[in-house]
């Protein structure tokens, strides 16, 4: 009874905690300029299926593709049977589902053995491959201590968990042979049933360790709960909502402003009266809450695998810019707002911006605009859309672009072209030859 | 086109030249071949000449959306004004900007680039690879320039240029939606790189190097400025040659 009472606080806790930060991160997105994606459902469906749900753009690296397929089908179908826990940690029961499902229920129980397994392949994979084989693409300048320690963090409770699953089931696989009251004999065991031998023999160790390993497992699931909304580990939620979010415009196309296009027009044309339009007061962006909810929502989505920054052109070229980088900034800009907003409430300014103090011009003007780093994320995160609004700002508000553009601005408004040739000369290529 | 509509005729189709393919004498070559081919095949066709001004495409990826629409709208009137419903680009950028950006303004034209329409005419069998240089047994390669690749997914028709002819194409790792761009696009063709170890169209040219091949194809006329840059950085011009799809399509016809 005291142990039931005991499981609920923890997981009222976790809930109440996990709701808590989770709405803050929905306010910080929320701080993003306005932005219709709600148009074409079923084809945001689909993108989401395709990408989120089917993972169709991780296989263009095949190896981590296979590696995180494991993790990820793990990490699904085994919530089926961490439904199972917290009901027995409620009701005080043990392996409930066991009666009603009868062989089912041992076919399900063997294949999470399995899949435990697989992700235990397929996270100290992805351990070595981050500290011993050391990828290039888990390196970089934004790869500072927190973001390494970040992703090793979750690759060891990850561990632990299955481990503490797999163990878990080794003892209750002793214990249901021994005839051992509460232990109904019950699932299949293909994995731990290879643990069980090196176990100890008495009954009431063995029930230390089932007890000992089904509380940290539950309570280390619940913990891991709390720590998504610190992590970049996030991306296991928001891939789904990001993607269905997409951009379903050609990638070549880029947005036409609404607030200029009102003012252009009226200069075209001064009987034009412009349309009242919502965005804000700036041209472009110079902090977060210049650039769109979407864009936002894709910084928390971002689980710095850097796919987008090892395809960057101007980056594997030696450039100090880095598409993860924007990402990553993006989110402690938005972050860092968020405490503000939290200790001095909302109105509260401090003298900082994201472009500036996180994001620098030379990193903003030596994009190519190629698309590579919006083609190569598996969760369709656009860094491409933050670095042109940063550009917009820096060039409609600031005049701040490099000298070289500014010649070539001034060439295709004098002469309609950016070299400096007389429109009169446009035809000259008929008569040349 | 002004002397076509003061002869009360109109085009079936408008050719949108560019700035490149205006100014940059080794576009303007490119120009040439285009329009050769739409005559070839009697495809009645105009260009606006002197009242053709930049898309805007530079402006507004260097951020100026005020110039880019400017631009736009002044480029819309006129092309309204001479009741074009079809347009034909030589350039990805200008193809991309007009088919793309231009309809949220109040322009709305069916656009092609110049590859689509040469695989067009080859499917039509208007267009073969006959009575001209021979490609025989040449080592090709085709680099996808970003604005008609990823940016509108336009990948088939510039090889489909190529598959007609009996050269051997080779395709590069970084191909398709993986393709690497040449370092121009993004207006980096008006400036200078940013500080780095290695420039952009260096990092392709190794990559067409190691091919081996005798010609590789491009289909924008920034991309044959970097490619060619590159090329001519390590001295190769005699043996590899930077060729537009049009001047291959050309060439293989005798035009």
């Amino acid at each position: 009874m005291i142990a039931q009472l005991i499981f609920l606080l923890f997981t009222i806790a976790a809930v109440v905690l996990f709701t808590i930060n989770v709405r803050k991160i929905i306010r910080n997105i929320n701080l993003g300029r306005p932005l219709n994606r709600s148009d074409r459902k079923a084809e945001r469906l689909m993108v989401m299926l395709k990408v989120a749900f089917g993972q169709t753009k991780m296989t263009k690296k095949p190896v981590a593709a296979i590696l995180h397929f494991f993790v990820y089908v793990g990490f699904i179908i085994i919530n089926l049977e961490v439904l199972e826990i917290i009901i027995d940690g409620l009701f005080g029961t043990h392996r409930i589902f066991a009666a009603p499902l009868g062989g089912i229920y041992s076919f399900l129980i063997g294949s999470f053995e399995i899949l435990a397994a697989l992700v235990l392949v397929g996270v100290i994979a992805f351990y070595a491959r981050r500290n011993f084989i050391r990828l290039k693409r888990f390196t970089g300048v934004e790869m500072t201590s927190w973001p390494k320690s970040d992703a090793n963090y979750i690759l060891i409770i990850e561990t632990l968990l299955m481990a503490a699953f797999l163990i878990m089931n080794a003892a209750d696989y002793r214990l249901q042979q021994l005839g051992s009251l509460h232990y109904i004999e019950a699932g299949a065991f293909p994995i731990s049933g290879l643990i069980a031998p090196y176990l100890p023999s008495s009954e009431s160790a063995l029930i230390m360790i089932e007890r000992s390993c089904w509380w940290f497992h539950i309570l280390g699931i619940l913990a891991f709960l709390n720590y998504l909304p610190y992590s970049k580990h996030f991306h296991i939620l928001l891939a789904f909502p990001n993607t269905y979010y997409s951009n379903l415009e050609p990638k070549g196309e880029f947005s036409n402003m609404a607030s200029v296009s009102n003012e252009v027009k009226a200069m075209l044309d001064p009987s034009y009266t412009p349309e009242p339009i919502a965005e804000g007061g700036k041209f472009g962006a110079k902090d977060i809450n210049d650039l769109s909810w979407k864009s936002l929502m894709e910084a928390y989505t971002c689980t710095e695998c850097g796919r987008c920054t090892s395809a960057c052109p101007a980056n594997m070229t030696g450039k100090l810019l880095s598409p993860r980088k924007i990402m990553m900034d993006t989110r402690d800009r938005m972050e860092e707002v968020g405490k503000n907003i939290d200790k001095h409430g909302k109105d509260f300014k401090d003298d900082k911006s994201l472009l500036g103090n996180y994001i620098s011009q030379e990193e903003i003007w030596a994009c190519t605009t190629c698309n590579a780093c919006t083609e190569a994320c598996p969760v369709n995160i656009d860094p491409l859309s933050i670095i042109m609004e940063l550009r917009r700002f820096s060039v409609m508000e600031e005049s701040q672009a490099p000298a070289s553009l500014n010649a070539m601005l001034g060439n295709v408004e004098n002469n309609g072209a950016p070299w400096k040739y007389s429109p009169a000369d446009r035809l000259n290529w008929a008569e040349t030859k | 086109m002004a002397e076509l509509v003061a002869k009360g005729e109109e085009p079936e189709i408008l050719f949108w030249v560019g700035c490149a393919g205006s100014f940059d004498e080794r576009a303007q070559k490119i120009t040439r071949d285009i329009c050769k081919i739409l005559q070839h095949v009697g495809i009645k066709f105009a260009v606006l000449g002197t009242e053709e001004s930049c898309t805007g495409d530079p402006a507004k990826r260097a951020g100026n959306e005020f110039l880019f629409q400017m631009q736009a709208m002044t480029n819309i009137q006129i092309l309204d004004g001479y009741n074009i419903s079809k347009i034909v680009t030589g350039c990805p950028h200008c193809f991309n900007t007009i088919k793309n950006e231009y309809p949220g303004l109040g322009g709305n034209y069916e656009v092609i680039h110049h590859s689509q329409l040469i695989q067009q005419l080859i499917d039509e069998g208007k267009l073969k690879a006959e009575g001209g240089e021979s490609f025989k047994g040449k080592k090709i390669t085709f680099h996808d320039p970003c604005y008609l690749g990823r940016g509108n997914n336009v990948y088939e028709a510039p090889r489909a240029a190529l598959e007609i002819l009996d050269a051997e194409l080779v395709e590069m790792k970084r191909c398709k939606s993986n393709g690497l761009c040449c370092g121009a696009g993004g207006a980096q063709m008006f400036k200078e790189p940013e500080k780095g170890i290695k420039d952009i169209n260096i990092e392709r040219i190794d990559e067409v190097l190691d091919l081996n091949p005798n010609i590789v194809a491009a289909g924008c006329p920034f991309c044959m400025t970097m490619l060619s840059d590159g090329i001519k950085n390590y001295n190769k011009e005699d043996e590899v040659k930077v060729l537009d799809i049009a001047e291959i399509t050309v060439r293989a016809n005798g035009l």
